[in-house]
């Protein structure tokens, strides 16, 4: 089976995409002759041509404005957002439009896309290329938010998400796009949404994260089992609508559960998911659920690593999960 | 003559009209239409200009919760949609229910939409006036303003990507072209020559705030030639250099050569809607002028003059319209709204876990107290 990293393992998934479906187009910044600032989109340009692989103004509001427009007319665009932090302009056209062109127009009409975004921090990129917004739009009704963490899940879950009727918000852990290789099928297969991993199982405390943060968490559980506490770490893959089962089933098995995230603690992620562990398992709690999050501070540039919520942090809220009680 | 050309640069932005005072039409420019199709032309005019009223009425009733009306912009929006083909496909603003009811929009269905009830296209999602009407290439309305400018020139260019003849028309205020989707549609439209014809419904007032809050611009239609695209202004009372100008538009768009911003020069007779006093902030005597190239008016003193139409077929007309329109007003009034189910509906294309949960939550919940 050949190895991939992420990069490759997206490139893959819009060829693949692409052949099979002449409707597909990408659109963005630099997507085309450059092939990305982060080469997700090398070569397409050359394969399928300028008409599908656009090089655009830069106008992120134009980007997904038009992209709606596509998708209405009945193409399949995949809209790439250069950096997740530059999508603000277009927050108006994914929130008052893309989200709700279904449910607004009775049925009539439906508009899916899957807007991909590099996301999160650890590249020495300041507030400006490393936030991780997707508390913004979990909570917007008719969005999908993907974030794969290793490049098998992100081939099948960007063909899964293309596949998808509904507007699919797709976040790429720019950390890991070349550090997270490994083993991906060649040809067609797809991950399915809504669908959590479980990345290394354990009987004592749950971890609920995705993402790169999936990375820091197991480094944080393989540590932690010398401290003799067996941590079981979930990946999301899909963060909404999330895969309640796979969260519940492993609450009641442990009864303690830890969220990590690099986004901002204060109504970040891991509010809406302990919330939803306290309504779906609350009396399985034999330890008060916590969360180990970035900041409520914009974004560091010096103090990143301080910010984020590795290992090192991770690690402490493992063993006070288990301990707690 | 050529309408939309690189002449409207040095000439400034000259008005373009067809209709003359004598109500003789310049024979340059002339759309020849037969007088049967001005007939049928004026036949939608006076629906959209007496349903205005009738809505507005039952607002001020109470029976339903709004209303947005065209009062005086009737022939830009007739005239515009009349233009294009059928399988052109319409973004509307809010304030186009002539457009929709033109294109076949059922007058039912409209009303059905003006109550929000359960056949309402929308099913009863929507504030009034937000219909929508896929079969007949008409979009679906939002409310920000502008955001539809964006769709209109995505849709085109998906055809144009994917090889179809097919363009498209976008409705919005002078308003929106203050919004970022008014520059990115223009922009994007110039460099990669899609076929959108943006049409600009220059009535004077977005809400309370008057054109010249809204831009320095001498003209809306100059704007465009910062994009590379040509802008034309065009009497919009006028309802034949409307169908003139979007023509040429239409032809510009289907040879390959890509957009046109279209400035249409009307009046916003009545208020924003009817949540608006705009006494508060327009005197009166500014109607006036207006008043006096009334744009319905003009199209009837044309076919009067012709023989074509007189007082009886004026009355008659009206009382058609009245009897259809209280007819539908009776259907919707005593339709059932949407069941409470619905309202999960649509969100997903499938109904996600949370969703199920939530809707057997409201469903075996309690109801809430009626409303007016």
């Amino acid at each position: 089976m050949p190895q991939m990293n992420m990069v490759q393992a997206i490139n893959d998934a819009l060829r693949i995409a692409m052949r099979r479906d002449r409707k597909v187009v990408v659109l963005g910044e630099d997507v085309g002759k450059v092939g990305g600032v982060f080469r997700v989109t090398s070569g397409l340009c050359e394969e399928f041509g300028s008409e599908r692989v656009i090089d655009t103004p830069l106008t992120e509001n134009g980007i997904i404005g038009a992209a709606v427009g596509m998708a209405l007319y009945g193409m399949v665009p995949v809209p790439e957002i250069q950096f997740a932090d530059f999508v603000w302009p277009a927050y108006e056209q994914i929130v008052n439009e893309l989200s709700k062109y279904r449910y607004r127009s009775g049925g009539e009409y439906s508009a899916g896309m899957v807007i991909r975004m590099p996301v999160g921090g650890g590249i020495k990129g300041g507030h400006y290329h490393s936030q991780h917004p997707e508390a913004h739009f979990v909570c917007i009704p008719g969005l999908k938010v993907v974030v794969p963490s290793n490049a098998h899940d992100a081939k099948g879950l960007l063909l899964a998400s293309i596949e998808d009727p509904d507007p699919v918000i797709f976040f790429e852990p720019k950390r890991v796009y070349r550090a997270a290789k490994g083993e991906v099928p060649a040809g067609e297969y797809t991950v399915p949404l809504s669908k959590a991993a479980v990345a290394r199982p354990g009987r004592d405390v749950t971890v609920l994260t995705y993402g790169a943060m999936l990375y820091e968490a197991l480094d944080a559980a393989t540590r932690a089992e010398k401290h003799g506490v067996g941590a079981e770490v979930i990946d999301l893959r899909t963060l909404w609508p999330v895969d309640i089962e796979t969260i519940t089933e492993s609450v009641k098995k442990t009864g303690r559960v830890v969220v990590v995230h690099e986004a901002p603690r204060t109504g970040g992620f891991a509010a809406e998911l302990i919330t939803l562990v306290c309504e779906k398992a609350f009396f399985h709690l034999e330890a008060p659920p916590t969360r180990v999050t970035g900041f409520d501070t914009p974004f560091p540039y010096t103090l990143e690593t301080e910010y984020m919520p590795l290992s090192h942090r991770i690690l402490p809220a493992l063993l006070a999960a288990a301990e707690s009680g | 003559m050529r309408l939309i050309d690189a002449q409207a640069k040095e000439e400034g932005y000259p008005i373009v009209r067809v209709l003359r005072d004598d109500g003789t039409l310049d024979p340059a420019l002339d759309p020849r239409l037969t007088s049967d199709e001005v007939v049928e032309i004026y036949r939608c005019l006076v629906l959209t200009r007496v349903l205005d009223k009738r809505l507005t009425a039952l607002q001020r009733q109470g029976r339903i919760g709004f209303h947005v009306g065209s009062l005086g912009e009737e022939a830009a929006i007739i005239g515009a949609t009349y233009a294009i083909r059928e399988t052109d496909w319409i973004f509307p603003c809010y304030r186009e229910f002539g457009s929709a009811l033109m294109r076949g929009l059922s007058l039912q269905k409209f009303i059905d939409n003006m109550f929000g009830n359960a056949n309402d296209t929308v099913k009863g999602r929507q504030m009034p006036d937000h219909y929508t009407c896929r079969e007949k290439c008409f979009g679906s309305i939002s409310s920000p303003v502008g955001t539809q400018i964006t769709h209109a020139m995505g849709f085109a260019w998906g055809a144009k990507i994917d090889k179809k003849d097919v363009a498209t028309l976008a409705f919005f205020g002078d308003g929106a072209t203050s919004t970022p989707e008014f520059h990115s549609a223009l922009n994007m439209a110039g460099v990669f020559k899609v076929p959108t014809i943006f049409f600009c419904r220059n009535n004077g007032w977005a809400i309370s705030t008057p054109t010249e809050r809204q831009t320095a611009s001498a003209t809306f239609a100059q704007k465009a030639e910062a994009y590379g695209v040509p802008g034309v202004r065009v009497d919009g009372n006028d309802l034949f250099a409307v169908i003139a100008v979007v023509r040429q538009a239409l032809e510009r768009a289907k040879c390959g050569q890509g957009p046109t911003l279209v400035e249409a020069l009307t009046y916003r007779m009545g208020g924003h809607s009817t949540s608006d006093d705009p006494d508060r902030y327009r005197e009166s005597d500014q109607l006036a002028p207006w008043a006096a190239m009334d744009p319905v008016e003009r199209v009837r003193r044309y076919l009067e003059s012709r023989g074509r139409w007189n007082q009886a077929n004026e009355d008659r007309l009206i009382e058609e319209v009245d009897s259809r329109f209280k007819r539908a007003v009776a259907v919707a009034e005593t339709t059932e709204p949407p069941s409470l189910e619905s309202m999960f509906d649509d969100v997903y294309g499938e109904l996600p876990w949370h969703l199920v949960e939530q809707r057997e939550e409201l469903v075996r919940g309690p109801r809430a107290p009626k409303s007016h």
